[in-house]
């Protein structure tokens, strides 16, 4: 009977192994070093981008053909629907897209597992673009990739509530005493003088304004005393009811918030401009540099860049089509089509010109911060937001010390 | 003796004659199922259990020469290693553990109510209300997510209900706080012993882990409840089916009223079904994935963060693999011992002697008469 059993279980593992063999051998089999299929280079560029509509899917597949007409290089641009997850599988599967659009929170982690390529000194128009966002793509003192625009955040203002409320333009605030003065002022029964996300990512530029932020030179700083500061400014005026967390009034983010006029003024970046003409073109608005705090002047800056992956069998071309999508004029294209504001100083009067209004994000670049961007560091800022969300009932100096805890555990490591 | 010992292996071994070569038939009808069976859930199953021993980095294959064994830091990573990630797996355990604490009993009752309502042949409109009752369970959970969202903001159609009632409904999806602790602080008790607050399982506080599912997880319980009864409602009518009439008949003579009937007749003669709706509930509950990936990605405040969840993200978001696959074997290894528990807590058990003396003949005190 014991015989006849393990001769079962014998032949239906042959069976399975049999199988296993004859279908993994029609794929790319187990020990396969990525790369060595494609390193002969097919010719053809795969780019996968997280689009934020048409507009960029357009504007960016338009850019793409008119560089393959001018280089003779065919390239194909595709969307992705979850943008991490396919690269992941990309990566995994050792056939990941050529370029793709690539956050800094996950650049150390690719870059940690060679994933992809550091390009970014090859190229030749490397000393156009702003220092910081250059460092935004440094890691272990490597400039990995091309950021491909960027955005920063600033002060959203209702221009018609404004001067409903007996403001004037001399009145737009520029220290922590006027903006609560004005917010004070802007608040009514059922509207909010200022509201934004509740996350680092909106409030980390009152931490930057106080002075601090979460790592300085490589250290984890979260339990700065400026930030401390930063956090009971935002706490007292959450509680006292002048400014106010998006959610807390209903909206998705802070452009509903200010859209549906919930709220007479936002913190938000430059996406908010494409929201307020879609959805909600009858509010007329102003865009102002936020005000100083007792660090001086601050704000955050969002970028992405175009990553490159190290299995690519095209680097050259992938790299002189970066250089390409990079360029003055590519850039301030982009920049009409969807919005964000082009990486390269060289193009920083000519986008000026064309958007007046605007000037405010641009400005920020000068002394704007950015998360940080070291492995594991997205994780620290998602449970950071998570504490931030009970601001208000909570003590700063503890979700402060939180933060600093798991910051040191990643700062540390080798 | 030694005719019975060899009797077997005759009948096993390959004797001519009819049944010649049928196991190899049976082999060949099988063998499909089984290399499919094998290739996709047995060899991605084990590839994933070597991930979770391995510091693969998510490049190429984790069968490549340069991918190492580190035996069990990546499960000591989220069950001690005292830093985010294991905070992160306790957040998302203790989330997990009242979704099921609360679902499970809930769907199961609410599934045998409803199919001890519809199971009634004077009932009008049966399949109907069957049919009413089942509509939720064949919906896709992201529709249903994605209505559940409209339902509950802020400003929806539960909080208008609700202030009717005269009652301000919180905004439900980004309301991080604890059902238990918001219950404790309307009696005044706003934070927890020293005891509680100052001891940690898994980098979470005794006392939040107390502290109930968020107001965001509730809604997802009340989710969870509504699509799922109706499924185990269709068992629970199948099993109400098989059982006869003659017995219900029998109670009824013996003078059991309908309450009786059901406690003592009908609920016993279920115990298969809901032997089957327990299991299937524990393990949905516990693999609870597409509501929170559409819904709120674990937010607010990380109270709605699952470890399927959790695993998806540490290994996908932020190219952590060992640990999101550690995670998962967990997960499995929670599901099965729930499992076995249950098993035990339901088994058959000898009647006990105070019951049987109830079963007993009353004749016996006739006979001393």
């Amino acid at each position: 009977m014991t015989r006849h059993t393990a001769r079962n279980w014998l032949a239906a593992g042959a069976l399975l192994a049999t199988g296993a063999l004859t279908l993994t051998a029609c794929g790319s089999g187990f020990n396969d070093t990525p790369g060595e299929s494609q390193a002969s280079g097919s010719g053809k560029l795969s780019i996968l981008i997280g689009s934020s509509g048409d507009a960029e899917t357009k504007a960016v597949t338009d850019a793409v053909a008119a560089w393959s007409q001018q280089s003779g290089v065919q390239a194909e641009v595709q969307t992705a629907n979850d943008l991490p997850q396919q690269l992941s599988q990309g990566f995994a599967a050792g056939s990941p897209p050529d370029l793709f659009y690539l956050a800094p929170e996950a650049l150390a982690g690719y870059a940690a597992n060679g994933s992809i390529a550091a390009y970014g000194d090859d190229l030749a128009n490397k000393d156009d673009f702003y220092p910081s966002l250059v460092d935004n793509f440094t890691v272990d003192g490597k400039f990995f990739c091309a950021p491909k625009d960027f955005s920063t955040l600033a002060l959203i203002i209702n221009t018609d509530l404004w001067s409903a409320a007996g403001l004037t333009d001399a009145d737009v605030p520029t220290t922590w005493d006027q903006l609560a003065s004005v917010a004070q002022k802007l608040t009514t029964d059922g509207r909010v003088g200022l509201a934004f996300g509740a996350e680092y990512q909106r409030v980390g530029a009152f931490m930057a304004e106080a002075g601090g932020g979460l790592v300085t030179d490589g250290k984890a700083t979260a339990d700065s005393s400026a930030n401390v500061e930063a956090l009971n400014y935002v706490k007292t005026h959450l509680n006292d009811g002048t400014f106010a967390f998006a959610s807390d009034v209903g909206a998705g983010w802070g452009g509903e918030a200010f859209g549906t006029q919930k709220a007479a003024m936002v913190i938000e970046g430059n996406w908010i401009t494409g929201a307020m003409s879609a959805d909600y073109p009858g509010v007329k608005y102003k865009v102002a540099e936020l005000p100083a705090g007792p660090g001086g002047k601050g704000t955050l800056q969002f970028t992405n860049c175009w990553g490159m992956a190290a299995d690519s069998g095209n680097q050259e071309q992938a790299r002189s089509l970066v250089e390409f999508l990079t360029s003055t004029d590519q850039q301030l294209a982009f920049s009409k089509a969807f919005g964000p504001m082009p990486s390269i100083q060289s193009a920083a009067d000519a986008w000026s010109t064309a958007n007046p209004d605007l000037t405010a994000f641009l400005s920020g670049a000068e002394y704007a911060q950015f998360p940080p961007n070291m492995a594991g560091a997205a994780d620290v800022i998602t449970d950071f937001n998570a504490q931030l969300e009970s601001l208000k009932t909570g003590d700063p100096q503890a979700l402060l010390k939180t933060a600093q805890s798991n910051l040191e555990a990643i700062t540390t490591q080798p | 003796m030694s005719a019975l010992t060899s009797a077997p292996r005759r009948a096993g071994s390959s004797s001519p004659g009819i049944r010649r070569g049928e196991a190899a038939a049976g082999w060949l009808f099988t063998a499909p199922v089984l290399i499919i069976l094998g290739v996709f859930l047995l060899v991605p199953v084990l590839m994933a259990l070597w991930v979770s021993f391995s510091d693969w980095t998510g490049r190429g294959s984790p069968f490549s020469s340069n991918v190492g064994f580190v035996g069990l830091d990546n499960y000591a990573a989220v069950t001690t290693g005292g830093g985010l990630a294991e905070r992160d797996f306790g957040t998302a355990l203790r989330n997990n553990a009242w979704y099921v604490l609360l679902v499970v009993p809930l769907q199961t009752a609410l599934s045998l109510f409803l199919a001890v309502l519809v199971n009634r042949a004077v009932l009008r409109g049966r399949g109907l209300f069957r049919t009413a009752f089942y509509f939720p369970s064949v919906t896709s959970s992201v529709a249903i997510t994605v209505l559940w969202l409209f339902l509950f903001s802020a400003s929806g159609a539960v909080n208008e209900v609700l202030s009717w009632l005269g009652i301000n409904g919180p905004n439900w999806f980004s309301d991080p706080s604890g059902v238990v602790h918001n219950l404790l602080g309307a009696v005044g008790i706003t934070s927890g012993p020293a005891f509680l607050t100052g001891n940690t399982m898994l980098g979470v506080s005794w006392w939040d882990w107390l502290a109930g599912p968020s107001v965001a997880m509730s809604a997802f319980i009340l989710m969870a409840v509504f699509t799922t009864s109706g499924t185990f409602m269709l068992l629970f009518i199948a099993g109400l089916q098989n059982i006869g009439a003659d017995v219900q008949e029998a109670a009824m003579m013996d003078g059991a009223n309908g309450w009786q009937r059901f406690w003592r007749v009908t609920l016993p003669q279920l115990k298969p079904v809901l032997f089957t709706v327990l299991t299937l509930g524990l393990i949905g509950t516990w693999q609870v994935f597409d509501q929170i990936y559409t819904g709120t990605q674990g937010g607010p405040g990380k109270t709605t963060l699952t470890p399927a969840y959790l695993s998806y993200s540490s290994a996908f978001l932020s190219q952590q693999w060992g640990q999101g696959a550690a995670i998962a074997f967990v997960l499995f290894v929670i599901i099965v011992a729930l499992t076995i528990l249950q098993r035990f807590v339901l088994r058959d058990r000898p009647v006990s002697r105070r019951r049987l003396r109830q079963y007993e003949m009353p004749a016996q005190k006739g006979v001393q008469r």
